[in-house]
């Protein structure tokens, strides 16, 4: 069971105050009707799922109602950090940082 | 194939078991295939399975980079049933639940198939239409399944709580009589034999690193034994398909989560069918051995460690415990996880993908074992033909750019 | 016959002023205050204590902890407070304790399945019933049945669990797991850094394996120093000592779960405690300090009572004075076994001789041993073992270990009791569960625990440090390194370790198998799993049969999936398999032991959290009201809400007419407090309200309500409700009962996430207010009485809210209508809840003010039209499907959520399931919720469904029944006929209508 730093906060809490939100750094396209219903379901549905580090977000559900970001192994569950809304980790997978 | 049977037992154990034949051989792998399988867990052998047997394609390697069935193949709750809510969905795995039926015989390896019936509980007013609304579905499809009253459940499952001073009394429930449970490694090896015997090559501990392409079709696979080549590579991957899919570049609509399950200590017989709530969040059914044998909810993060966090565990056993107070001194003998693939439609993906000769059976998130043979059958005939099996098209990737979602969720919840 | 086997001994373990009685299949016997029920019952000369799972032998109890696979019991004397499954070896004896075995049929010692056994023994390899039972099909229920009535161990209660459990939560510097010599070391050394310290030991007391110990310790009894070391750790505060806690399992981020076992050693129902409780121990640091466990080794028939672990014969005999028998002889791979051979001899009973399995030893031990003038037979092993119910005598050959073979005649011994030593397997399991890998050691021909993310350290026996002096200078070392780890100390000891002299040791062998002069298959069944019979012979078939994985092993022939998960066997297990597969151990693999360490309560594991505390029902501050005159309730997500107010002697349906006429013809009202109400604020509020719903919010006036619909972004219905215009940057937004948290978590998504740069905040106000709905054409005249404002519809307009007083309390009343009456809802601080409700009722007498619940609320919106969303709606449906673009802005600039969605082309189909209205064609008959609807009568199955019926009621107000339902492309099929096949066979007609059945101008709810 995790124990997660909220960065609002900035305690070490238990897992069972946060939500899990999915994958960060994903942004709305901001011309929806511009794109292609391919690049819409893009949008909505596709995952990078990844097995390693992943940069997803939570809610500090019961307590400051804040989302914020998290870089996760899914594998070993380690966080190495985790940073508010809005910034960009600092821990990156090699490739990630190659693409 | 050596053929198994009672007789077969009585002779042999005239000569203390020493002549049994390997179940399924060890084989050096070929430079080529016809059709390459990444996984083998069940969903992947039934394909090799019936591409073998019934579309006559027999040069078939099943690529397995641990042991046979040793993903969610050999850590999931064993539960089939067909009573899902939606036409395409209750349609696949009512195909699935008829290949069961006939099954062991088939496969000539005891699968043990207990149709011993499912419960599914309603507590309120809303789950109560959702089962009305279900079952009625499933009744026009051809699939069976029954309403009961709360004192028709209590007859059946005498040791529930059915009683108004439960936080969430029962309502009643819906019955289908002929899901069940099946012993889950049983169906990997079952399939495994079977398809050795129709010559299929099953490579364990050979993992796939890569996926050759050429002018936007599939060459092989590269593996940790080297290069393989292959007319048709197949992904039955589970909750690693994202994983293969990044090596052609690609992304799916999935995310993989842990799904835990646990067992109590052996007991008597008391439980005589599956029971399974989806509002107070738990399920539960004996085992031959004895043991309860418990799903719990998907832990909600992404992870692939085969492992879920306690708090799963502790709100799933009190849970039980809501439903079976009798259970709050029974032990908990073993807690575990697999990781499930689950699409945002909870439904699974069955398709072609953009890449020629490349198909993909995953996303299955919590239904998978019971669709075990459904999702071989209609999985090879996809690949055989290039084109989806009729049942299979619905399935296709290509849903979640036309918005043609098979919503199961709201019939699901918890859809084991 | 009493307590044949208790010497006179000298143990402090026990204490002999207190004898306690307890029963055993019936029989009475006696023990000590200190023993376990299964010293008490090897202190009586019991041998047979259950039958074996497939093979129904005898079985006795072999262990002295937590790895027996044979003393399983159900113990407790009620249908209420009976345990299915301690280990007796585990189980403090209590006065009273009643206890008997869990297989065996009539009894353990006449048992006639044992008989079958025999016979079909043979028939019964490893995946037998993979190879038979198949035809037909439909019979396997029956073998099934058969099956299932031999299996299992012990049986569940059959009543309530009248104990209470809990959970305590913690977090420290350094948790140590065990209190053995390295524990407490551990403990004591990192508790002087002044880290806080929580130390627990599955045993009643603390000293691990110096319990049963005879090795001195400064010159004294080891157990002098265990007392002066938990001594000094109780005095200090930094340190919580947990004995009789099971750590049983250690999860990711050192989140270690223990199991105190508070009252089970009292008896069977104290009512002064808790049974059990779950701690959770957050820590900084993690020492595991678990120990080894003695391996057996596998041989001939070595599951006769008698045949026994050596190291627990030893534990037997020093810890609780039970010679466990007469004659003992002894078979070991190593030196450190000879101790049980000189217990036994100076516990004054005949050691028959030692069988060591190497070709010499001079180790100190051997050598005193060889003083004692006791027979060493080395180079040969116990081959097989004579006797049924105990043990009467062993075969002892010559044996090659290098090419597992015998290589002489065998020679029998007399004898009663087998000791066997195969070296000892590192307790690794804890350390598996986070998902490490463990490493096999050569040099101990063990598993240690491998590299792991976890702040985790190991000591001791786990590690594979073996000799007292090493195991205590290494727990102090631990204790001190982990205590820096936590910010604590300097890393190092400073005080002094204590001194004990290790006898000197010659290197063990690494056996685990012992050959037979037959081959494996053909030799006496040699057994790895106890508990579910597994024979070395089973697991070199699964081998032969292409079952070489270790999981495969395990799977096809149930090794190590006994309650002893593997305790016992498993290495052992392993050892055959890579023996077979002429593989080393490490190639072969292990498994992964999993929580539970050993087998947990439910009710410990659900702590409080059961009955009303499930999960809190939430209630209004009118419930008290609702319950005082009468109301059925329905849950509602957690709230309990009124059904319907039945009055004495009226049918359910009879209470919702009475209702709907009522508010129909006069006034009713509705405790409305439930619905979700969110406070957002903010010059931005109104942009994002224009981006989360479907509508536009840009010209709603301050003093103005308006209907509104949410989306996701995949174009599907998830919320409806009413907002109003506080003030320009003010709203409150009402959400559905369910749907509350949902949609407050999701408006912060998108705020947070998408848009910060909106200034805006959100705040969930639905505990703060009470609302109470009027509904009605004397609505007006209710209100009239106790409000201090002008309510005429001229200065009061529909969908206009107001400040007022509403019975001396500010009110805010919003004139919106879900009846199709002349509604006001009236919010009032929810303390004043129930004097509002009550001036209400007051007001209302001369009117007939009836209160109605949900139901009645549901058939009136019916009536109109009004959906639920999660009844009308289940995901899958857009506002266009509801028919209702009206609610969908055409020109608002921003793409709002959802939008993009709906032209995507499964949105553009005509045929998609829409909302309509049906009248049954018989209009008395209330079509049942959920009937699926098709559009041809006469199909055969499958038949082609178009949609479902989502409501369903009659009507009081129009004297006929009538239903919402979704049909394919029904919005234009309006006057068609559709057909309902019916669960009972029968078929009925509906005619496709408007939804909208009453009041269809609406002009009800202006006046």
């Amino acid at each position: 069971m995790l124990l997660i730093h909220c960065p609002y906060c900035e305690e070490m809490r238990e897992e069972e105050e946060f939500s899990p939100a999915g994958q960060a750094h994903i942004v709305r396209p901001l011309q929806p009707e511009e794109i292609s219903d391919e690049q819409w379901a893009h949008y909505l549905f596709f995952r990078k799922n990844p097995r390693g580090l992943h940069h997803e977000m939570w809610l500090h559900a019961a307590g400051c109602r804040k989302y914020f970001n998290a870089t996760r192994n899914t594998v070993t569950y380690e966080i190495m950090e985790t940073y508010k809304m809005g910034l960009k980790p600092s821990v990156t997978a090699s490739e990630e940082g190659q693409s | 194939m050596q053929q198994y049977s009672g007789f077969g037992l009585l002779k042999h154990s005239l000569s203390y078991h020493e002549n049994w034949q390997r179940v399924w051989s060890n084989p050096t792998p070929k430079k080529h295939y016809d059709v390459v399988i990444i996984g083998g867990g069940g969903h992947g052998l039934a394909t090799a399975y019936y591409l073998a047997k019934e579309h006559g394609i027999t040069n078939i390697a099943v690529i397995e980079k641990g042991y046979l069935g040793g993903g969610n193949t050999a850590r999931n709750t064993t539960i089939v049933r067909s009573n899902y809510l939606w036409d395409e969905a209750s349609h696949l795995y009512e195909h699935s639940l008829k290949l069961w039926e006939g099954l062991a015989q088939e496969l000539n390896y005891n699968l043990m198939f207990s149709q011993r019936g499912v419960l599914n509980l309603g507590h309120t007013l809303q789950d109560m239409r959702d089962i009305e609304r279900r079952v009625n579905a499933n009744r026009l499809n051809g699939i069976d399944g029954e309403v009961l009253t709360t004192a028709q459940v209590q007859e059946m499952v005498p040791i529930l709580d059915c009683s108004t001073n439960a936080r969430f009394p029962v309502m009643g429930a819906s019955w289908q009589a002929r899901a069940g449970t099946a012993r889950h490694d049983a169906v990997a090896w079952g399939f495994a034999r079977a398809a050795d015997g129709l010559g299929v090559d099953l490579l364990q501990q050979t993992e796939v690193t890569g996926i050759r392409r050429k002018d936007g079709a599939v060459e092989g696979v590269e593996t940790n034994r080297g290069f393989i080549s292959a007319n048709k590579v197949a992904c039955v991957a589970a909750g690693n398909s994202s994983v293969i899919a990044k090596m052609v570049g690609m992304e799916l609509p999935l995310e993989s989560h842990p799904l835990q399950a646990m067992v109590s200590e052996p007991l008597k017989p008391i439980l005589n069918t599956v029971v399974m709530s989806n509002h107070v969040h738990g399920y539960v059914s004996q085992s031959d051995k004895g043991d309860l044998v418990i799903g719990a909810g998907i832990d909600g993060y992404t992870g692939y460690g085969q492992r879920g966090s306690f708090n799963v565990v502790e709100h799933t056993i009190a849970a039980i415990i809501e439903m079976f107070p009798i259970f709050s001194r029974v032990r908990l003998n073993r807690a575990w996880g697999g990781v499930v693939d689950t699409c945002p439609d909870a439904c699974p993906i069955i398709s072609k993908t953009h890449i020629k000769g490349l198909y993909f059976n995953c996303g299955w998130g919590t239904g998978g074992f019971k669709a075990t043979p459904g999702a071989g059958h209609v999985f090879a005939h996809t690949i055989a033909h290039d084109e989806p099996h009729p049942l299979a098209k619905p399935f296709s990737i290509d849903r979640f750019s036309s918005g043609e979602l098979i919503d199961e969720h709201g019939a699901a919840g918890v859809a084991h | 016959m009493s307590q044949v086997n208790r010497i006179a001994g000298s143990s402090k373990r026990i204490n002999r002023n207190r004898t306690l009685t307890f029963s055993f299949n019936g029989k009475e016997y006696k023990g000590f205050e200190g023993d376990t029920v299964a010293s008490a019952l090897l202190a009586n000369g019991v041998d047979v204590v259950g039958r074996s799972f497939k093979y129904s032998r005898p079985r006795g109890i072999i262990t002295s902890d937590s790895q027996e696979p044979n003393a399983i019991f159900q113990i407790g004397s009620t249908q209420a407070t009976t345990i299915p499954n301690p280990r007796a070896t585990q189980t403090d004896l209590y006065q009273g304790l009643t206890a008997s075995s869990t297989n065996g049929w009539p009894n353990v010692d006449f048992d006639l399945m044992g008989t079958v056994g025999k016979l079909g023994g043979s028939m019964m390899p490893p995946g037998f019933y993979y190879k038979t039972f198949m035809f037909p099909q439909s019979l396997w229920m029956s073998y099934e049945h058969l099956i299932r009535k031999g299996a299992g161990l012990g049986a569940s209660p059959q009543q309530s669990d009248p104990d209470s459990y809990d959970k305590m939560h913690h977090h420290c510097d350094v948790m140590i797991v065990g209190g053995g010599p390295a524990g407490l070391a551990a403990a004591l050394s990192a508790a002087q850094t002044g880290a806080r310290v929580i130390i627990s030991d599955e045993q009643n007391e603390f000293g691990g394996s110096l319990l049963c110990s005879t090795q001195q310790i400064d010159g004294q009894h080891p157990s002098q120093w265990v007392e002066k070391t938990v001594a000094q750790l109780s005095d200090m505060d930094n340190v919580m000592l947990l004995p009789r806690s099971t750590v049983f399992g250690y999860y990711d981020h050192n989140l270690v779960g223990i199991n105190e076992r508070r009252t089970d050693h009292l008896g069977e129902h104290q009512l002064q405690s808790t049974r059990q409780r779950v701690h959770k121990v957050r820590a900084k640091q993690v020492i595991l300090a678990t120990g080894a466990h003695e391996r057996p080794l596998v041989y001939g028939n070595n599951d006769v009572p008698g045949c026994m672990l050596a190291n627990a014969v030893s534990t037997y005999i020093n810890r609780y004075d039970v010679v466990p028998g007469n004659q003992l002889v002894l078979m070991t791979t190593n030196d450190n076994a000879y101790k049980t051979a000189i217990d036994w001899h100076q516990a004054g009973r005949k050691v028959v001789a030692i069988v060591d399995t190497r070709s010499t030893s001079n180790g100190d031990l051997v050598n005193k041993v060889r003083k004692l003038g006791i027979d060493i037979i080395f180079g040969h092993g116990v081959i097989d073992v004579k006797g049924s119910k105990r043990v009467k005598g062993v075969d002892v050959a010559p044996i090659n270990a290098s090419n597992h073979s015998v290589t002489g005649p065998a020679k029998h011994f007399v004898c009663d009791t087998v000791a066997s030593s195969g070296g000892w397997s590192p307790v690794i399991h804890l350390s598996s569960h986070t998902g490490s890998r463990p490493v096999w050691n050569e040099d101990i021909a063990g598993f240690v625990p491998g590299d792991t993310v976890q702040q985790q350290h190991s000591c001791g026996g786990l590690e594979g440090v073996y000799a007292l002096s090493k195991v205590i200078s290494d727990g102090f070392t631990t204790g001190a390194v982990a205590a820096q780890a936590a910010g604590k100390g300097e890393g190092r000891y400073a005080g002094k370790s204590p001194k004990t002299s290790d006898p000197q040791e010659d290197a063990s062998m690494a056996l685990f198998h012992i050959p037979h002069s037959k081959k494996t298959s053909r030799a006496p069944k040699q057994f790895v799993d106890y508990q579910n019979d597994v024979t070395a012979a089973g697991i070199e078939l699964a081998n032969r049969e292409g079952f070489e994985s270790i999981e495969h092993v395990k799977r096809y022939t149930a090794l190590g999936f006994g309650t002893d998960q593997g305790k016992l066997g498993n290495i052992n297990g392993m050892a055959i398999t890579a023996k077979s597969l002429g593989k080393t151990i490490p190639e072969t693999g292990t498994t992964i032991f999993r929580p539970m360490y050993t087998p947990t309560t439910f009710g410990a594991l659900a702590g409080a959290d059961v009955k009303h505390l499930f999960d809190p029902a939430r209630f209004s501050a009118m419930h008290k009201w609702h319950l005082d005159n009468g109301a059925e309730f329905e849950d509602v997500g957690q709230w309990k809400r009124p059904w319907y107010f039945p009055q004495p002697g009226e049918t359910m349906q009879q209470s919702l007419e009475r209702e709907c006429l009522a508010t129909r013809n006069s006034v009713g009202i509705l405790d409305a407090s439930t619905l979700g109400k969110i406070d957002i604020q903010g010059k931005d509020a109104r942009e994002f309200l224009n981006r989360v719903y479907t509508n536009p919010w840009s010209k709603l006036g301050v003093g103005k309500c308006r209907y509104g619909v949410m989306c996701k972004e995949d174009g599907m219905v998830f919320d409806d409700g009413v907002t109003v215009c506080l003030d320009d940057n003010r709203f409150i937004m009402t959400t559905t009962t369910g749907g509350a948290a949902g949609v407050l978590q999701w408006l912060e998504l998108w705020h947070q996430t998408e848009w910060p740069e909106l200034e805006v905040y959100f705040s969930t106000v639905t505990d703060h207010w009470s609302t109470m709905t009027i509904s009605g054409p004397n609505a007006r005249k209710v209100l009239e009485k106790i409000c201090d404002i002008d309510v005429s519809n001229d200065s009061f307009k529909y969908m206009d809210w107001r400040a007022a007083t509403v019975a001396g309390v500010k009110a805010r009343i919003f004139r919106i209508s879900f009846t199709g009456e002349l509604s006001f809802e009236i919010n009032v601080q929810a303390n004043y809840g129930m004097h509002a409700w009550k001036a209400v009722m007051a007001a209302g007498e001369e009117f007939n003010i009836t209160p109605y619940g949900t139901e009645t609320m549901h058939i009136l919106r019916a009536e109109k039209g009004f959906i639920i969303v999660g009844q009308d709606t289940d995901g899958s449906v857009t506002p266009q499907d509801l028919d209702m673009d009206w609610v969908v802005g055409k020109k608002k600039e921003f793409s709002f959520i959802g939008k993009r969605s709906w032209t995507r082309f499964d949105n553009k189909r005509d045929d998609r399931k829409q909302m309509v209205g049906l009248k049954p064609k018989d209009p008395k008959f209330v079509l049942p919720e959920g009937a699926q609807i098709v559009f041809e009568k006469n199909q055969s199955i499958p038949m082609k469904m178009v949609g479902h019926v989502t409501s369903s009621y009659y009507s009081a107000c129009m004297g006929y029944s009538f239903a919402l339902a979704v049909v394919k492309g029904g919005i234009s099929r309006k006057g068609d006929s559709v057909f309902l096949p019916l669960s009972d066979g029968t078929t009925v007609e509906a005619e496709i209508c408007s939804p909208v059945f009453y009041d269809p101008k609406g002009d009800r709810q202006n006046v």
